[in-house]
């Protein structure tokens, strides 16, 4: 476990050495202040609309700094031939791999943190209300979700040789199955046979990350979900990380 | 002076190595590396392995460390097959060219190595102070590797080569392209690390260095092993010095 915790080390500090999170960050905060301080005679549904936009802008951010971390981190030691001294070392590829992972996954988690409690604190100034549980939910079902993108990147960063095409498609694929796998049954109830099959096995295939998505749950102020759901959806994220992990973990 | 007993142990070994690299062009030829390497390097040992570019040296320490797996035949360090990660315990590893961390600082650099072979933190502390100072990094230790020079870089390189005290240490070209002043100060350290008993197997185009350093060199021509031997009996055996049995060995004839 050192060995690969050294290794999530690494991805960290470096992510916290450049640039990208903190400038998504500080966009993040200047577009939604700018927002949030135009006055809109305090009505409730521009509220609503406000946190909207700010939470569309976090999840943005957060897919592009989980896909661009993620993608850079085998090739980066492949190009710098980092990889030679670091496999020099009594460490498996495996344990390199699982590494990667976990340090672009807390890196994004700390990055997840920052931004919600920013929104937090903007939602509370204006609705003098801050629904707990529901930010600890609306966190860390994002957060799951984002350890399934990070995963399928790592997997695409063994596939693909150029870091570009990875993230490309990635984002693609990501925001394919956000805003598509939902509905793919229902079009293949509308499709004739052999289409009609195969878009069904696609639909059981992907992973639903829109189970994920509890933006609603926040910007309505809804209740809490119940915690056997949250719990159902944690186990059914650490299937398909785990998947596109051992899939993508390099044989030799 | 290496105890008896020490110094018969093999640290090193390749039994019948071949590695093979297929091309995945249709008609090309699939290249042979390494034609049945037979090595073997004894505890306390300074070992010059040589060879004109193309050789097989870097092929060999590919798979020494790893890297690459062999065709056929196997390799040993300290008995345990290369093939296993724990082979790789006791060993420290200088690449060529510095492949370094470089938004890391050398005593980040030095604790995340330390942290991979799981030496304790109290332990780590006291031997990153020692290192640094042995290379003469102590006062750059808290800076970016990235605005090291060159020379600075491949001595936070030997550090980490280092850090875990190791039995036997990998060598790749270790004063390539430094200065004068900087190959110096790599010789010096490789020598230190020869009186303390340490076993280094080191590849060179130095070959002055090598007769210097070395008790024992191999020469490898095409993938095969055409002269081993302690450095003394080369030299007395053959009439001439290591530049001039290189030469010989490799087919060079010079022009009228």
């Amino acid at each position: 476990m050192n060995k690969i915790l050294a290794v999530a080390g690494g991805v960290i500090k470096e992510l916290y050495r450049r640039k990208d999170f903190y400038v998504l960050f500080i966009l993040t905060v200047l577009i939604t202040l700018i927002m949030w301080s135009a006055r809109f005679f305090n009505d409730d549904g521009i509220v609503r609309a406000l946190k909207e936009i700010c939470l569309m802008l976090i999840w943005i951010s957060m897919l592009v700094i989980s896909v661009t971390t993620a993608a850079r981190q085998i090739p980066f030691e492949r190009e710098s031939r980092t990889i030679f001294p670091l496999l020099a070392k009594p460490i498996t590829r495996g344990q390199v791999m699982l590494g990667k992972f976990l340090g672009c996954w807390l890196a994004v988690g700390i990055a997840l943190i920052t931004f919600y409690v920013f929104f937090g604190l903007i939602s509370a100034s204006r609705e003098h209300t801050l629904p707990f549980i529901q930010y600890v939910q609306a966190v860390w079902l994002h957060w799951q979700m984002l350890g399934i993108v990070i995963a399928l990147t790592l997997l695409g960063s063994v596939l693909f040789t150029s870091p570009a095409e990875n993230i490309t498609i990635t984002l693609i694929v990501t925001l394919g199955i956000l805003f598509i796998a939902e509905h793919l049954h229902k079009v293949a109830g509308r499709m004739t046979e052999p289409s009609a099959t195969i878009l069904t096995a696609l639909y059981f295939a992907v992973p639903h990350l829109e189970f994920f998505d509890t933006q609603k749950l926040i910007i309505h102020n809804w209740p809490a979900i119940e915690w056997r759901f949250v719990s159902g959806a944690t186990l059914y994220s650490a299937l398909y990380t785990a998947f596109f992990l051992i899939e993508g973990h390099p044989a030799s | 002076m290496v105890p008896f007993s020490i110094a018969m142990q093999t640290i090193l070994e390749t039994k019948n190595l071949r590695v093979e690299y297929r091309s995945r062009e249709l008609k090309q030829e699939t290249k042979i590396a390494l034609k049945g390497l037979n090595l073997r390097v004894n505890a306390g040992e300074v070992f010059g392995f040589l060879g004109p570019n193309g050789a097989g040296k870097t092929t060999t320490m590919n798979v020494l460390l790893g890297y690459v797996n062999a065709s056929a035949g196997d390799a040993f360090l300290f008995d345990v097959n290369v093939r296993e990660p724990i082979a790789r315990q006791r060993i420290g590893y200088l690449p060529e060219l510095t492949y370094y961390y470089k938004f890391l600082t050398a005593e980040e650099l030095l604790r995340f190595y330390a942290k991979i072979f799981g030496i304790p933190k109290a332990e780590t502390e006291k031997r990153i102070d020692q290192l640094l100072k042995l290379v003469e990094l102590e006062h750059a230790r808290k800076r970016p590797i990235r605005t090291y020079s060159k020379g600075m870089q491949q001595r936070a390189g030997l550090a980490q080569a280092l850090i875990n005290n190791p039995d036997l240490l990998l060598l790749d070209e270790p004063t390539s392209g430094l200065d004068p002043l900087g190959r110096m100060k790599v010789r010096e350290i490789i020598q230190r690390l020869k009186n303390e008993g340490k076993t280094v197997f080191f590849s060179s185009h130095e070959l002055g260095e090598v007769e210097t350093i070395c008790d024992r060199v191999a020469i490898l021509h095409q993938g095969e092993l055409k002269i081993e031997g302690r450095v003394n009996d080369l030299v007395s055996q053959y009439q001439c010095n290591l530049e001039q049995l290189f030469l010989k060995v490799v087919g060079y004839q010079p022009q009228a």
